[in-house]
């Protein structure tokens, strides 16, 4: 096992790669390719109050670089979560960070609320930003106010756990968000979520998404999470960050890393390989022996950017 | 889950009829515990652009040989990736999972199975003809596509099936018109115990139709667009039925279910085929006419390469 433990704000990991959210679902059929306690962390699929049967079909397509999504959040709520997923995830001992999502604030906090007296839950990121849901208009992460209002109540529920606001960059300014959900007591941040994205089907003139709109992940979104990660933490420097998007390889995680983030997360990669978040470990700690970097919050926000 | 990621050697490229490439692959452990209807993903190079692995079912495998276990793929070049395979040359190592989702379930006792293909999406029934003899069952075939040149293994299915029917939709080879013309007529002269169908969507709507009334059970393997091929990413999903009964009304909407994971292999009289539109519409309204109103329309399926069987 690479031994290359990083912190997270107050959180040890065994090393700074974790999955994404919704990449992995809740470690099951990854773990027929690797030992979930080899991971820094499995960000689990996103948790609902009530299950979720998500959208039609098509609900993916491949794009340059990447892929577009509307899954609509399926899942079978966090009731199951926490009696089927969690106690599986503890005997394997992964670092678990749970995702919660919601239609309104009420249903963030009544998951929030579940998972408080919940064993084994190291983390939770709150997905304020999928950009899949029916009331695109009001996506949480757009707005100062409703970033604020469910990072806030969640925070309120969850005292003992950190958490982590996943946040979205289709947003004009970043800081901003970023500065009402630490304001109202986010411990740190997620930064990327996936950038808005549409296809088209020429032939036959229709969306190649059912849902006509969706989430541009992979590699081609690379360097608007490199850029993301970098700016909030010039504005915030003590803030910890897990840095996401298009991580396919060690290379592209340290970008993220010494652009600013404490731990990076794996996403769409695992599509294609089921063991990337083991194989960027490995890398990552290959160039730190290269570099004779010891801890890996050395490389933390270290990227020399002149004047 | 017995899936695993193996490296794989390619044995040989051939070329079937006018559009079809087929590689076979030395892979002893995807070929060994291999099922029919399973299908493998491969990552069709390791450059960014078309990140995404394309599933495969697979056409045919040699457990035992000279080289170790083979799995054969057959597929029409569709995109960067099919183009990407179609220039591979014997000793080309490609990086596949598998063998993955269910296959089809063979029957207990000895049955009468009546094989209906659609162009490509024909491949894994040859897989599954070859098991289903080794287990003493009659094997009866249909194959259709728009033109003879889109049929797959007519001349081989002529060889092991007890009957063997084509359907071409110009008439340049068998009967002029579409599977589905001729299914009724052949499964009361095979006396079929049980269908497998595998094509297009549309096709599989109407084979499953079909079936429902002649109450003969069928089994359909879907090609859906799918991301990650071992049940993460949820992109995959085909609508079913909370009950197994066609007859049973929708009133609490379909469950999606992965086809990576609880398919390709679904019961045809579960799915939901005209998906969503169906909810309001399918208890009130008899189903469309076969093969024209589903859930694509009246087009075939997309020309995407991110779906099994055909691929």
């Amino acid at each position: 096992m690479t031994q290359i433990p990083a912190k997270l704000g107050t959180l040890e990991l065994r090393n700074p790669v974790l999955v994404a959210s919704g990449t992995f679902g809740a470690g099951r059929e990854g773990s027929t390719f690797l030992d979930l306690a080899e991971m820094g962390g499995i960000i689990v699929k996103s948790m609902t109050i009530t299950p979720w049967i998500g959208k039609p079909t098509p609900r993916m397509c491949e794009t340059p670089s990447g892929m577009l999504n509307a899954i609509g959040i399926q899942n079978k709520g966090v009731d199951h979560f926490i009696t089927e997923d969690l106690p599986w995830l503890v005997k394997q001992k992964a670092t678990v960070f749970a995702s919660i999502a919601g239609n309104t604030v009420e249903e963030f906090v009544r998951v929030a609320d579940k998972l408080r007296t919940a064993r084994g839950i190291a983390a939770v990121e709150i997905n304020i930003s999928c950009p899949n849901l029916e009331d695109r208009n009001n996506m949480f992460s757009h707005s100062k106010t409703s970033t604020a209002a469910v990072v806030g109540q969640v925070k309120a529920a969850l005292r003992r756990v950190p958490v982590f606001p996943k946040l979205s960059p289709n947003v004009t300014s970043l800081a901003e968000i970023a500065d009402a959900a630490l304001g109202a007591g986010a411990d740190g941040l997620s930064l990327i979520n996936t950038v808005f994205g549409m296809s088209i089907d020429v032939e036959r003139r229709r969306p190649k998404l059912a849902g006509v709109v969706g989430g541009l992940s992979g590699p081609a979104i690379h360097p608007i999470a490199v850029r993301a990660v970098h700016d909030i933490h010039r504005h915030f420097p003590h803030v910890p960050i897990i840095g996401q998007g298009g991580v396919a390889s060690a290379s592209d995680a340290l970008q993220l890393i010494l652009a600013g983030a404490s731990a990076v997360a794996v996403g769409t990669m695992n599509f294609v390989n089921p063991r990337a978040s083991i194989e960027v470990t490995e890398g990552i700690a290959d160039y730190m022996q290269r570099h004779k970097v010891t801890e890996v919050g050395d490389l933390v926000g270290a990227v020399k950017v002149e004047g | 889950m017995s899936l695993v990621v193996a490296s794989g050697e390619v044995l040989s490229h051939k070329k079937y009829g006018e559009h079809y490439h087929s590689l076979t692959i030395v892979t002893p452990e995807i070929g060994k515990i291999a099922q029919p209807g399973q299908f493998v993903s491969i990552r069709c190079g390791a450059d960014r652009g078309n990140i995404l692995r394309r599933p495969f079912s697979i056409y045919r495998v040699h457990k035992r040989g000279g080289w170790g276990s083979t799995i054969e793929i057959v597929f029409d070049i569709r995109g960067a990736g099919t183009t990407y395979l179609s220039q591979l040359r014997t000793h080309a190592v490609v990086d596949l999972i598998g063998p993955a989702g269910r296959g089809f379930l063979l029957p207990k006792q000895r049955a009468h199975c009546l094989l209906v293909g659609g162009g490509i999406g024909a491949a894994p029934l040859f897989f599954l003809a070859d098991e289903l003899r080794n287990e003493g069952h009659r094997v009866d075939v249909i194959l259709g596509a728009r033109r003879s040149g889109l049929l797959l293994g007519a001349i081989d299915a002529r060889r092991f099936a007890s009957v063997c029917r084509t359907t071409t939709e110009d008439g340049s080879m068998g009967d002029t018109g579409r599977v589905t013309d001729v299914l009724v007529e052949t499964m009361q002269r095979c006396e079929t115990d049980i269908v497998y169908s595998c094509g297009p969507h549309p096709m599989l709507a109407a084979v499953s139709k079909i079936c429902i009334e002649q109450r003969v059970p069928i089994q359909v393997a879907v090609e859906e667009l799918m991301a990650c091929g071992y049940g993460v990413c949820m992109t995959c999903v085909m609508p079913l039925r909370r009950s197994v009964r066609a007859d049973q009304p929708l009133e609490q909407g379909p469950v999606y279910a992965r086809s990576c994971t609880e398919g390709p292999v679904f019961n045809g009289a579960q799915v939901v085929w005209n998906g969503e539109a169906d909810l309001v519409a399918e208890d009130q309204a008899e189903l469309s006419p076969a093969g024209v109103a589903t859930r694509h329309g009246a087009i075939e399926q997309p020309p995407y390469e991110h779906a099994p069987p055909g691929n």
